[in-house]
């Protein structure tokens, strides 16, 4: 009886933390049915497929998006790679100033953002160059690769030496051990900083507010867009996105879990095998 | 290894090789890490063929002097040979010899098959040869049926024997195997021991062992060197360590010795006299003597050779003879050990074989007399030589 009042009580508390977080995300999507009368979006007026039907009627949306997928897609290439190749020098190689570059690379972590985009758009100012979308990739680079660094270093330090040494071992040079060994190995780490940084990218306002021009990205839109009132076309793309996000998501975990079931499968099947002793020749 | 195999490893081999007999050769070799010496000054002549082990205890450099040879430390000093050619300042890639790592280090996300193929793929062999060649392994290594899996879904046993394969099929000169029974269980241990001695005639080629288990040296190793403090003690047969060690080091890594304290006296023929610190005469070959610094020694006896005869019991003539009490009788079921303390303080070790059949002949503290005959006695420096 108090194990299943506990039960009931448990159930209750998670569906409400789940719904406390949810919310805000649900109310977006319905928004994105609604047929909002003026330029506000903010009062239920009724269900429509309108905005779903030309999503990208207003020009200026459209444009900010394909900005911000543009520069997610750049940056993520660049300081994937960038960041990558700076996580297995700090793990890997000892060189002078190791320690440095080690603690130097926290600082766009823990450096607030409004200090960092003065700064950068100081930069670009005194060595003069126009603001636009070139300098808006340069400033996402560069604060995106922290986050790839950490996250790299994680996977690297988690692996065994011996596997790249046996890999030189058996007659793999350094870049084909790089190539064959090291990167498959960490393939894992490295995906996940992609995303990592394609999404700090596609959603950051601070910095990219400082660096922008007259570009306009995504969330520079919307924020603009607010003190006009907001289009429900954002809602719509939004919850596009969302979409977008969820079935990759959902894909991966079926992915993984076919995987461990086949592992699992195999696994079954070695025992039998592992258990008959070595037959002397 | 049949005929054909055996031209065509000699036909893959790089040219410009003599028949060197030493195949593996340190020269001086020292490596020092940050203020520590883990190798010092190390002379190492391995023979082509041989299954030699390096054992020593965890820190001796045993496991450095390997890594030098394979080439994933530089030494600090002094020249390494393969097959009588420098490679000091080679890469890994770039030397003829290949490992086999504690931890395997299979390449986790490659299949038992692409495990071993790797190397062959480096060397840009044509695919049907090394399909041919990773079978033939993995067939010498009885995992032909586990091909396909990866190695997470192999049992340590199975994944050491991939590792195995994964070296050996590259044909090296030398296989260079660092604690490679060290991660498992004593049972498959023992079984793995008989079958990497049976790989090694089978394919012939040279086989460094890195183990701090004596008992695995001596049962594979035709050579073993035992490393203590960056150095080489003493390298030799198993028997030869065993019969005749020259420092108290080997004498006590290598099985229970009796250690006691003596100065050397007289020569006497074929036969050196010592007198113990409680005034006992011992002999023991003079060839087994030294050279010392000093007059301090340690004269030792394997327990096995030692006979235990009651107090007034006449010894036979010409024996060792030291007199002592009983401690402790274990019995052992194949043998009675027993711990004896002598009238100098030590307290020796004897095993006496049950053939009897009376396991309560000697009971604790009865006064015994502990003989033995001096050609089983050896001599060793008082202290390590080298003692920090």
């Amino acid at each position: 009886m108090r194990r299943s009042l506990r039960h009931w009580v448990l159930g209750a508390w998670s569906v409400a933390a789940l719904f406390y977080l949810f919310l805000p995300i649900f109310v977006i999507a319905l928004f994105s049915f609604n047929d909002n009368q003026g330029r506000f979006n903010f009062t239920w007026q009724g269900f429509t497929l309108r905005h779903w039907a030309d999503p990208f009627a207003n020009p200026d949306l459209a444009e900010a998006l394909k900005n911000s997928l543009l520069i997610a897609g750049l940056d993520t290439l660049i300081a994937t790679a960038l960041g990558t190749l700076m996580a297995v020098a700090l793990v890997r190689y000892s060189f002078r100033g190791r320690g440095a570059v080690d603690m130097l690379v926290f600082l766009p972590l823990s450096t607030p953002e409004v200090v960092l985009g003065a700064a950068l758009l100081a930069l670009f100012l005194t060595v003069n160059i126009g603001t636009g979308f070139v300098t808006i990739l340069i400033a996402h680079v560069m604060f995106t690769i922290s986050y790839v660094v950490v996250t790299v270093k994680a996977r690297l330090e988690g692996m065994d030496r011996h596997i790249e040494e046996a890999a030189m071992d058996l007659g793999a040079t350094e870049f084909v051990t790089f190539r064959k060994v090291t990167l498959p190995m960490i393939a894992p780490g490295v995906a996940a900083a992609g995303l990592l940084a394609a999404a700090i990218s596609v959603d950051d306002y601070v910095i990219t507010s400082f660096n922008a021009g007259q570009t306009t990205t995504f969330p520079l839109f919307i924020f603009g867009a607010t003190r006009q009132g907001v289009p429900a076309e954002v809602n719509v793309l939004g919850t596009m996105l969302l979409l977008v996000v969820l079935f990759l998501m959902g894909a991966n975990v079926m992915l993984q879990r076919r995987l461990a079931r086949r592992d699992a499968n195999l696994l079954h099947r070695s025992v039998s095998t592992a258990t008959e002793p070595l037959q002397a020749r | 290894m049949t005929d054909a195999e055996q031209a065509q490893r000699e036909s893959t081999e790089p040219a410009g090789l003599g028949p060197a007999e030493s195949d593996i050769c340190l020269q001086g070799v020292s490596k020092r890490f940050a203020g520590t010496t883990a190798v010092d000054d190390l002379d190492l002549e391995i023979e082509r063929g041989a299954f030699f082990a390096l054992l020593g205890p965890s820190g001796c450099g045993k496991t450095t002097t390997l890594r030098m040879i394979g080439g994933f430390e530089a030494p600090t000093e002094g020249r390494v040979l393969l097959g009588g050619e420098d490679v000091t300042d080679r890469p890994p890639y770039k030397r003829d010899v290949n490992t086999v790592f504690q931890s395997y280090a299979l390449f986790p996300h490659l299949t038992v098959e692409r495990n071993v193929a790797f190397g062959l793929e480096r060397r840009k062999l044509d695919k049907a040869e090394i399909a041919r060649r990773v079978q033939e392994t993995l067939e010498l290594v009885q995992l032909e049926a586990l091909a396909g899996r990866k190695p997470a879904q192999l049992s340590g046993g199975q994944q050491q024997r991939v590792a195995l394969a994964r070296a050996l099929v590259n044909r090296p000169r030398a296989l260079l195997l660092d604690e490679p029974l060290g991660a498992l269980d004593l049972r498959l241990r023992k079984q793995l021991q008989i079958e990497l001695k049976r790989i090694q005639q089978d394919v012939g080629i040279t086989f460094v062992h890195v183990t701090h288990d004596q008992e695995e040296a001596m049962t594979m190793a035709d050579r073993i060197a035992v490393m203590h403090k960056g150095r080489i003690e003493q390298a030799g047969g198993a028997a030869e360590l065993y019969e005749r060690p020259r420092t108290a080091f080997v004498a006590n890594f290598l099985g229970v010795s009796n250690l006691v304290d003596a100065r050397l006296g007289e020569r006497d023929g074929e036969l050196v006299t010592l007198e113990t610190h409680d005034g006992a005469r011992l002999r023991a070959p003079a060839d087994r003597v030294g050279p010392h610094d000093g007059q301090a020694v340690q004269v030792g006896v394997r327990p096995e050779k030692v006979r235990l005869l009651r107090d007034g019991v006449a010894p036979p003539e010409d024996a060792n003879l030291l007199r002592g009490t009983i401690v402790v009788a274990s019995f052992l079921g194949v043998s009675i050990q027993y711990l004896v303390r002598t009238k100098g303080g030590e307290e020796l070790t004897v095993v006496v074989q049950n053939t009897e059949g009376e396991p309560d002949a000697f009971t604790v503290g009865s006064e015994v007399q502990l003989a033995w005959p001096p050609r089983h006695t050896f001599v060793v420096a008082k202290e390590t030589h080298h003692e920090a």
